[in-house]
């Protein structure tokens, strides 16, 4: 097999707090395969966007990555000078995320952000030529008339646009690795479609690689080519897409698959997870899932279970997998 | 669209032969925008709600959906009149409440309640949960502050929370707790209808299934009428038993759940169902965007506000608007071509594998595990 492009290996990510200190990401193994996507699902809390930040190396303080390497193209990010670095965010590695309008500054138009991006990166080039590259980078992400474009500020821009226009910054120095954290989660469902359309587009250009952070199983189902489930810090299960959801494994997974309503189906009551995702601080021992998992026995309690392949490149941290099996017996 | 084409002379009457609980006739919103400091000129109008007619029968759960910008928030402000309309009729349980004010608009306003989205936002943080709770029948002089009291402990037990919460503060709650919290104060009352708008699009996933459950369970108990305002479709399929999509303010689409879903009538409906992502890797790709933005609402285009985004769009969609047509009883379309269209060619079938709908059904029968607590 290829050598992934990104691996992450051992990932704890640790936030201090009064009296002590938190890991929000606490040993995250993971790889991004060359061109293809990996999505990350989880509900808030569980550490998926964490994980992003500290890929990035944002994690903002009084957040710190303790442990692990994230190894980009035989490069560990994490012990790279910050220099080298900054080099990296953007011209290998960039980010788009959940709010557009936040990550843009109001008061500058947009061609001039796209610019200030591009230059960053490449001091030497004319204003001239930049301008016709941001232009050409509007163009590439389907933005009718980018000409005129250029010259609006964000609050002129629909979320939609607003979101290509993130994305056409975030493209602009041609980066293998496209981090994408819930990037359709503030849209209207055709808008999102439209984005979603557009990212899967850019891939098959660029063959870049995609890690998508989101809540929404459709959209992983739609996009995602391999899935990590993250719970309270963890990756509790990783498989190919069709395989987490043909074969789902977890008992967590479970409990997402069946919370959400499908339109292929037609149910009386939805399968709620009882309780709520644990507060960071206050984990509980053995499997973090185990108060709210209806397949817990005494042993869950006791030691945290090991993310193993249950069946050939599906991994599952449950030693109660496969649950009818251990029902049965 | 006049309100007389809309509403049909026997759903007026109800399916029952009972009166409809809520009636909504032709019901529009017009919101100035103005431009100057000093002298400010009206230089247009927003017309966030125009003309939009429906009605809700007792027990039912009628779900308004539609995109940002649709009208919907506002249409469930106007049936509450916590917003006044510029143009329109309601009418609930038979009497024309357009016009209600003081003491009588408060007595009617005992049978509706709201429940919101943000349930961070809509609970006083200075008030303990059981003040938020009985604030209701106080405002409406229900009871003695020790029936009230009493009231309180069986309302936190009916969605789900424990009577000791009463005495904590609306921070020490999760979001689904606290969408708990805003339930019961809307049920303290006793009310016949809830408008819900948009009650679970802030909660996370499997937070969502326990609050979906309840409103469908209290629903059960109750017999309460719901106003259900959502943008996730496939809630309302599972919420809703009939289904109206907004656009631009409008109407465009209402009819039986199972109607619509099977056999949608309008070209923005079926956008909307065609869009949605299903939980399924083996129908990746079959999502086909629908292009452009919405339009303004200061200014919709002329004829079918739909036809700039409409792949079925003629020369009669730009020049005239569509009035609502009936295509099967209860099922009304606003589209010029809505007995025309081509099979909608929707594809929801699939659903789960034999594995993992055996698995999901062990993980419901196993029962409720030990430290279950919210």
């Amino acid at each position: 097999m290829r050598e992934p492009l990104l691996r992450i290996e051992g990932l704890r990510t640790v936030f201090r707090i009064p009296g002590g200190e938190f890991a929000a990401v606490d040993g995250v193994d993971l790889e991004v395969p060359r061109g293809r996507t990996l999505g990350v699902v989880g509900e808030s809390g569980c550490g998926k966007s964490v994980l992003s930040l500290s890929v990035m190396r944002l994690v903002p303080p009084p957040g710190r990555v303790a442990a692990g390497h994230v190894w980009l193209e035989g490069r560990d990010l994490l012990a790279l000078p910050m220099e080298q670095m900054r080099q990296v965010r953007g011209s290998r590695v960039a980010m788009i995320f959940q709010e557009p309008m936040t990550s843009l500054n109001p008061v500058h138009s947009v061609g001039a952000q796209i610019v200030e991006a591009m230059r960053a990166h490449d001091p030497g080039a004319s204003a001239a030529a930049l301008k016709e590259r941001a232009i050409e980078a509007l163009r590439r992400v389907r933005i009718p008339a980018p000409e005129r474009r250029f010259e609006e500020y964000p609050h002129q821009l629909s979320g939609g646009m607003r979101q290509r226009v993130m994305i056409a910054m975030a493209l602009a120095c041609s980066p293998r690795l496209l981090i994408a954290d819930e990037p359709t989660t503030a849209l209207d469902v055709t808008v999102q479609a439209q984005i979603l359309d557009l990212l899967r587009e850019l891939q098959a250009e660029t063959g870049m690689s995609i890690i998508l952070i989101t809540h929404d199983l459709g959209v992983v189902a739609e996009m995602a080519d391999e899935v990590a489930v993250m719970y309270a810090g963890r990756v509790v299960e990783r498989a190919a897409a069709r395989a987490l959801f043909e074969d789902p494994q977890h008992p967590y997974t479970l409990g997402l698959l069946g919370s959400v309503p499908r339109l292929d189906e037609e149910r009386e009551r939805l399968l709620a997870i009882e309780g709520v995702v644990p507060p960071p601080f206050a984990l509980p021992k053995g499997c973090r899932f185990h108060p709210r998992c209806p397949f817990a026995i005494e042993a869950c309690r006791m030691a945290p279970p090991a993310l193993e392949e249950i069946a050939p490149g599906h991994l599952a941290a449950c030693i109660r997998a496969p649950v009818e099996q251990s029902v049965a017996a | 669209m006049s309100a007389a084409e809309i509403l049909t002379a026997p759903e007026r009457a109800g399916h029952e032969g009972a009166s409809p609980l809520l009636e909504v006739e032709d019901l529009a919103k017009h919101w100035p925008v103005r431009r100057g400091l000093i002298l400010a000129r009206q230089v247009g109008t927003v017309r966030a709600v125009d003309g939009v007619s429906f009605h809700l029968r007792r027990g039912e759960t009628l779900a308004l959906v539609g995109e940002s910008g649709c009208g919907k928030s506002t249409t469930a402000r106007l049936v509450l009149r916590l917003i006044e309309p510029s143009r329109g009729a309601l009418r609930f349980d038979g009497e024309d409440i357009t016009a209600l004010s003081g003491a009588s608009l408060r007595r009617m306003r005992r049978r509706m309640q709201i429940i919101f989205q943000d349930p961070y936002a809509s609970l006083n943080p200075r008030l303990t949960v059981g003040e938020a709770i009985a604030e209701p029948m106080l405002v409406h002089g229900i009871g003695d502050a020790a029936s009230r009291a009493a009231r309180v402990r069986e309302l936190l037990g009916l969605v789900g929370l424990a009577s000791f919460h009463a005495e904590r503060y609306p921070h020490e709650f999760s979001g689904g707790q606290r969408q708990r919290i805003g339930i019961a104060r809307a049920l303290s009352v006793q009310p016949e209808l809830i408008v819900c708008d948009e009650p679970v699009s802030a909660l996370d996933v499997s937070i969502q299934a326990q609050v979906v459950n309840l409103l469908k369970d209290l629903q059960a108990r109750f017999g309460l009428a719901y106003l259900f305002i959502a943008h996730d479709l496939a809630v309302v399929k599972h919420m809703a038993d009939r289904v109206a999509v907004m656009y631009l303010g409008r109407i465009v689409e209402i009819a039986d759940k199972r109607a619509l879903f099977a056999d949608p009538r309008h070209p923005y409906t079926r956008a909307l169902l065609s869009a949605i992502p299903h939980p399924d890797p083996a129908r990746r790709g079959r999502v086909k965007p629908l292009g452009g933005d919405v339009p303004s609402p200061m200014n919709p285009p002329p004829g079918c506000r739909f036809h700039t985004r409409c792949p079925h769009a003629a020369a009669i969609c730009r020049e005239r608007e569509p009035p609502a047509v009936e295509v099967a009883p209860g099922h009304r379309s606003a589209c010029h071509f809505a007995r025309e269209l081509p099979p909608a060619g929707l594809d929801f079938s699939g659903g789960l594998t034999p594995a993992a709908a055996r698995r999901l059904a062990l993980f419901a029968s196993a029962g409720r595990p030990a430290a279950a607590s919210v």
